[in-house]
C-alpha cells in the first residue's frame, strides 16, 4: 500500500504572512458587505472582485513578475485559496483562469499568448472556461471530435463543445481539438488552442441546469481561425497536457469547501451549546475536514516539488466531494426545515443551493467513478 | 510519512524484519489462546522498542514521539500480539514524571473515561482505590502505570506492581487480553507516586486514542495489502477479481479511506506534546476510526468466504480494528468533543481554529 504517498508538509513562514495579508483584505471584503454567505465561493461570478483580488495581489500568485504574477510558491497559492473559499469571496470570475489556464499557458504557451494574457489574468481582469467535454465525448474524453485543419498563419476550427462553464461570462477558452489521428492508445493526435471568445466563428448557447441558472454553455465552432501562436504547446500534445491540468484542476481545496459555507451555517444554527447527537454529527464533518486539509496541503507540497500527482490528486477529489456530498445529508438530519431559495435564513437558504448544486460535485472535473478508476490503476488493479 | 531521519528508516525496517520473523500467524494463534509471546517479546526488548520513545540520559533511545507513532504503526500493520505499544507509552509517561523505566511489559489504567482511581493518603502511607476496566495485557504485564488523583484533586501517576486485585477477565474481539484490575486497597511506596507529567494532566485517554490511531493506520494497511494481493490472485470467470470494477471501485474507496485516516493519524502524531494535541488526537481518533470500519469491511468483501476463515489471516488485522476503534473512546465520543468545540468557537471562527489546530 505504498502506491500512494501524502507525506506531511509544513506551511512556510512566507505562506503564513500571505495568510495574514489576504484574511485583512477578507475582512475588508466583509465589512463591506460584499462576501456572500450562502452560496458557494467559486461558484459566485463577480468580476469586481476578482479586479479587486487582482490588485491586492493574490491572483497569479505562483507566475513571475515579468508575467504580472508574484513568483510565489505553491504553497503560498494554496494558503490564498483556502482562505478566500472559507471566506466565502465570490471568486467564480477568474477561479478556472488563476487556477489552470495561466499555469498550462505559462508552460506551455507561445511569447505572445503569455505576454497578451498573463498579466490580465494575474490583474483580475481575463477569465477563462475549460473546453474539454463535448456532446460524445464526456468521461471519455480521448473521443473529441472538434476538429482543427491546418490553413495559412493558423488553423480552422470546426465542431462543439458543451457543459462549458462561463463560456458566456469570460474571454477565453482553451479547446482540446482533434488535429490529427488518435492511434493505437487514442490519446494522438489531440492539441490544445486558446480561444478568444470575443471572434467570430464562436456561437453560445446557454444550458440551463437544475437550479434553473445559466452557468454551463454549448460552444459552437464554425471556421473559427485561431493563428498558430495561440496553440498551447505542440501540436499532438493534447492528451498529456490535460493530463498535467487535470491535476491541478483536482488537486485544490476547492474539492472540499465546495459547501463549506454550509457547514458554518449548520453550525451557527445549532448554537454554541449543540445537544449530543449535533455535536457527534458535526464533530464528524469537521475530522473529515482536517484530514482532506493536510492532504491537500501535502499535494500542493508534491506540485511545488515540480511533480505531477494525478493520481493523489484524483484521491483528494474523491474524498473531498463525497464530503461535500455529505454536508447538506448532515445538516437536514440536524436542523429540520424544508429548504427554499426564497428563504431569508442563512442556513435554510444555504441548504436550499447545496442540495441543488451537489450532484455536480461528483461529475465536474472527473466523475467519481472515472477518479476511483485512475486510483485502482495506481493500485496495481488495472 | 516520512521519517525525519536514515536512522528511523533503519529502526522501521529493523522493525518490520523483527516483526515479520516473530509475529508469525502460529505466534498470533497461540497469543490468542492466552500464551504469552515470550520469544517474541524478548526480541522486542532486546532491540530496544520498549524503552524507544524514552531519553537516552533515562536509559531510552529518545526517539521523538512522531517517529515513534511511525513504528506503532508498523506494529500494527503486523497485528504485534503483546503490548509493544502500551509499554512504550507508560515507560515514557514514567520517565517523564522523573521516575525509572526498566524494560518490562508495562500497561496503562484507567482506560475508560467514566473511570477513576483515588490515591489516598493515610497514617500508614498512600494506597488506591477503585477499579478500572479492560485494561490492556493487565495481568500480563509486571506493572501497571495508573493515573491517580487524590484528596486534593491533584494527578498523578503510580507505578502499581501485581499482585494486584482481579476483576473479570475480558478479551477484546482478537482476543487480547482486557482484564478488570481492581485497586482497592493497594499500598504503593511513595517513590512508586509521582506527580502526573503535563502532558497527561487529565488521564492517559487522549494518549491511548492516539496509540490505536497509529496502530489502525498500521492494521489498516496489511488489510489493502491483503484484499490487493488476493484480487490480484483470485480468478473468477476467467480473469483476475481485480478486473472488475466493482472490486476496483471498493478498493479505491478503501485506499481514499486509509489516506485520509493516515493524514489524520499524521496530525496527532505531530501534535504530541502541543496545544492542539488534544484537537489533533480527537481528529485522529475519529477519523482512523471511521476508516478502520470501512477498511475492514472492503478488506473481507474482497476476500469472498476465504477471508471468513480462521485459515485466512485476514481475520488478525479486521479483528483488531474492530477492537480498537471502541476502544480510548469510540468515533462517536471524540466526534462529540471535536462537535462541541466547534459550536463553541462558531461559524465564523472554525477556520481560523482549523488552521490553528494544523500548524
Ligand atoms: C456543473 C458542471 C460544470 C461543468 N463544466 C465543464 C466545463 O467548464 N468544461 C468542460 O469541458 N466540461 C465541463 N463539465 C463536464 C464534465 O467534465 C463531464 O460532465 C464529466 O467529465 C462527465 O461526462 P458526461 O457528463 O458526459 O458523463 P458520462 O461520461 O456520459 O458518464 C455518465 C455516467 O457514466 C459513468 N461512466 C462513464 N464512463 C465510465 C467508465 N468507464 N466506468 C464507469 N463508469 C463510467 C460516469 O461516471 C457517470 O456516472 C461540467 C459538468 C458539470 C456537471
Amino acid at each position: 500500500m505504498r502506491a500512494l504517498q501524502f507525506d506531511p508538509v509544513t506551511l512556510p513562514p512566507e505562506a503564513e504572512e500571505m495568510r495574514r495579508r489576504v484574511r485583512a483584505f477578507l475582512a475588508a471584503e466583509r465589512t463591506a458587505g460584499r462576501l456572500v454567505a450562502y452560496r458557494g465561493s467559486w461558484s459566485v461570478f463577480d468580476p469586481d472582485f476578482s479586479q479587486r483580488a487582482g490588485a491586492a495581489g493574490f491572483i497569479g500568485l505562483t507566475l513571475p513578475r515579468e508575467y504580472g504574477g508574484h513568483g510565489q510558491s505553491s504553497l503560498v497559492r494554496y494558503v490564498v485559496t483556502e482562505e478566500m473559499l472559507a471566506a466565502g469571496a465570490p471568486c467564480g470570475a477568474h477561479w478556472v483562469a488563476d487556477r489552470q489556464s495561466a499555469p498550462q499557458i505559462l508552460r506551455y504557451g507561445s511569447e505572445r499568448a503569455k505576454r497578451e494574457i498573463l498579466p490580465r489574468i494575474c490583474a483580475g481582469r481575463c477569465y477563462f472556461a475549460i473546453g474539454m467535454s463535448e456532446p460524445d465525448s464526456g468521461s471519455d474524453l480521448a473521443a473529441v471530435r472538434t476538429r482543427a485543419v491546418r490553413t495559412r498563419g493558423g488553423w480552422l476550427i470546426n465542431g462543439s463543445k458543451i457543459w462549458t462553464s462561463r463560456a458566456h461570462q469570460v474571454h477565453y477558452l482553451i479547446a482540446l481539438v482533434r488535429t490529427g489521428e488518435a492511434g493505437e492508445d487514442r490519446h494522438g493526435g489531440l492539441t490544445q488552442f486558446i480561444i478568444d471568445l470575443s471572434r467570430p466563428g464562436v456561437q453560445i448557447r446557454p444550458i440551463r441546469n437544475i437550479a434553473g441558472r445559466h452557468e454551463f454553455n454549448e460552444v459552437f465552432f464554425t471556421d473559427y481561425f485561431v493563428e498558430d501562436d495561440m496553440m498551447v504547446g505542440k501540436e499532438g500534445q493534447g492528451w498529456s497536457m490535460v493530463t498535467s491540468e487535470l491535476s491541478f484542476e483536482r488537486s485544490g481545496p476547492d474539492r472540499f469547501l465546495s459547501d463549506y459555507h454550509l457547514l458554518v451555517a449548520l453550525i451557527d444554527k445549532v448554537g454554541s451549546m449543540p445537544d449530543r447527537r449535533s455535536a457527534i454529527e458535526i464533530g464528524r464533518l469537521v475530522s473529515h475536514l482536517a484530514a482532506l486539509r493536510r492532504m491537500s496541503i501535502s499535494i500542493a507540497g508534491l506540485v511545488e516539488k515540480g511533480k505531477m500527482p494525478g493520481v493523489e490528486a484524483a484521491l483528494v477529489k474523491d474524498v473531498g466531494t463525497t464530503f461535500e456530498r455529505e454536508i447538506p445529508e448532515v445538516a437536514r438530519r440536524v436542523i429540520t426545515t424544508e429548504p427554499s431559495l426564497e428563504e431569508d435564513d442563512v442556513f435554510v437558504k444555504s441548504l436550499a443551493h447545496v442540495v441543488l448544486e451537489a450532484p455536480s460535485f461528483t461529475i465536474r472535473g472527473g466523475t467519481r467513478e472515472i477518479l476511483r478508476g485512475m486510483i485502482a490503476r495506481a493500485l496495481g488493479l488495472r | 510519512m516520512s521519517g525525519s531521519s536514515d536512522i528511523l528508516s533503519i529502526l522501521l525496517e529493523q522493525v518490520d524484519r523483527l516483526l515479520t520473523q516473530h509475529a508469525t500467524k502460529e505466534v498470533l494463534a497461540e497469543a490468542e489462546h492466552g500464551t504469552w509471546p515470550a520469544t517474541l517479546w524478548n526480541a522486542l526488548a532486546e532491540a530496544g522498542l520498549s524503552l524507544a520513545m524514552v531519553p537516552e540520559e533515562q536509559g531510552g533511545s529518545g526517539l521523538p514521539p512522531a517517529d515513534a507513532m511511525l513504528l506503532l504503526r508498523r506494529v500494527g500493520y503486523h497485528c504485534t500480539p503483546a503490548p509493544l505499544a502500551e509499554t512504550m507509552l507508560a515507560a515514557y509517561l514514567w520517565a517523564k514524571a522523573g521516575g525509572k523505566p526498566s524494560v518490562e511489559p508495562l500497561s496503562l489504567a484507567p482506560t475508560n473515561v467514566e473511570e477513576q482511581i483515588r490515591l489516598l493518603h493515610t497514617a500508614h502511607g498512600a494506597s488506591l482505590a477503585g477499579q478500572a476496566r479492560r485494561v490492556p495485557w493487565g495481568r500480563d504485564v509486571s506493572k501497571l502505570i495508573v493515573f491517580a488523583r487524590d484528596e486534593q484533586n491533584r494527578s498523578y501517576l503510580v507505578c502499581a506492581s501485581h499482585p494486584l486485585g482481579e476483576g473479570p477477565f475480558h478479551r477484546n474481539l482478537a482476543f487480547e487480553p482486557r482484564p478488570t484490575i481492581s485497586f482497592d486497597g493497594i499500598t504503593v511506596a511513595e517513590a512508586e507516586i509521582l506527580p502526573a507529567p503535563s502532558i497527561c494532566i487529565n488521564g492517559v485517554l487522549e494518549l491511548g486514542a492516539l496509540l490505536r490511531s497509529q496502530q489502525m493506520v498500521g492494521a489498516m494497511e496489511r488489510c489493502l495489502d491483503y484484499a490487493l494481493t488476493y484480487a490480484n490472485e483470485r480468478k473468477q470467470f476467467g480473469r483476475p477479481i481485480a478486473k472488475f470494477q466493482a472490486v476496483q471501485h471498493m478498493l479505491a474507496v478503501a485506499a481514499g479511506q486509509y489516506a485520509a485516516a493516515t493524514a489524520a493519524a499524521d496530525l496527532a502524531a505531530q501534535a504530541v506534546g502541543s496545544q492542539q494535541f488534544g484537537f489533533a488526537v480527537a481528529v485522529a481518533k475519529a477519523r482512523v476510526g471511521e476508516a478502520a470500519g470501512v477498511v475492514a469491511e472492503v478488506a473481507h468483501q474482497v476476500h469472498g468466504a476465504m477471508g471468513f476463515t480462521q485459515e485466512h489471516p485476514l481475520h488478525f488485522a479486521t479483528r483488531r480494528l474492530w477492537s480498537w476503534r471502541d476502544e480510548f473512546g469510540h468515533e462517536a465520543y471524540w466526534q462529540e468533543r471535536i462537535g462541541r468545540i466547534a459550536c463553541k468557537t462558531g461559524g465564523a471562527n472554525l477556520w481560523p481554529m482549523l488552521v490553528d489546530a494544523q500548524r
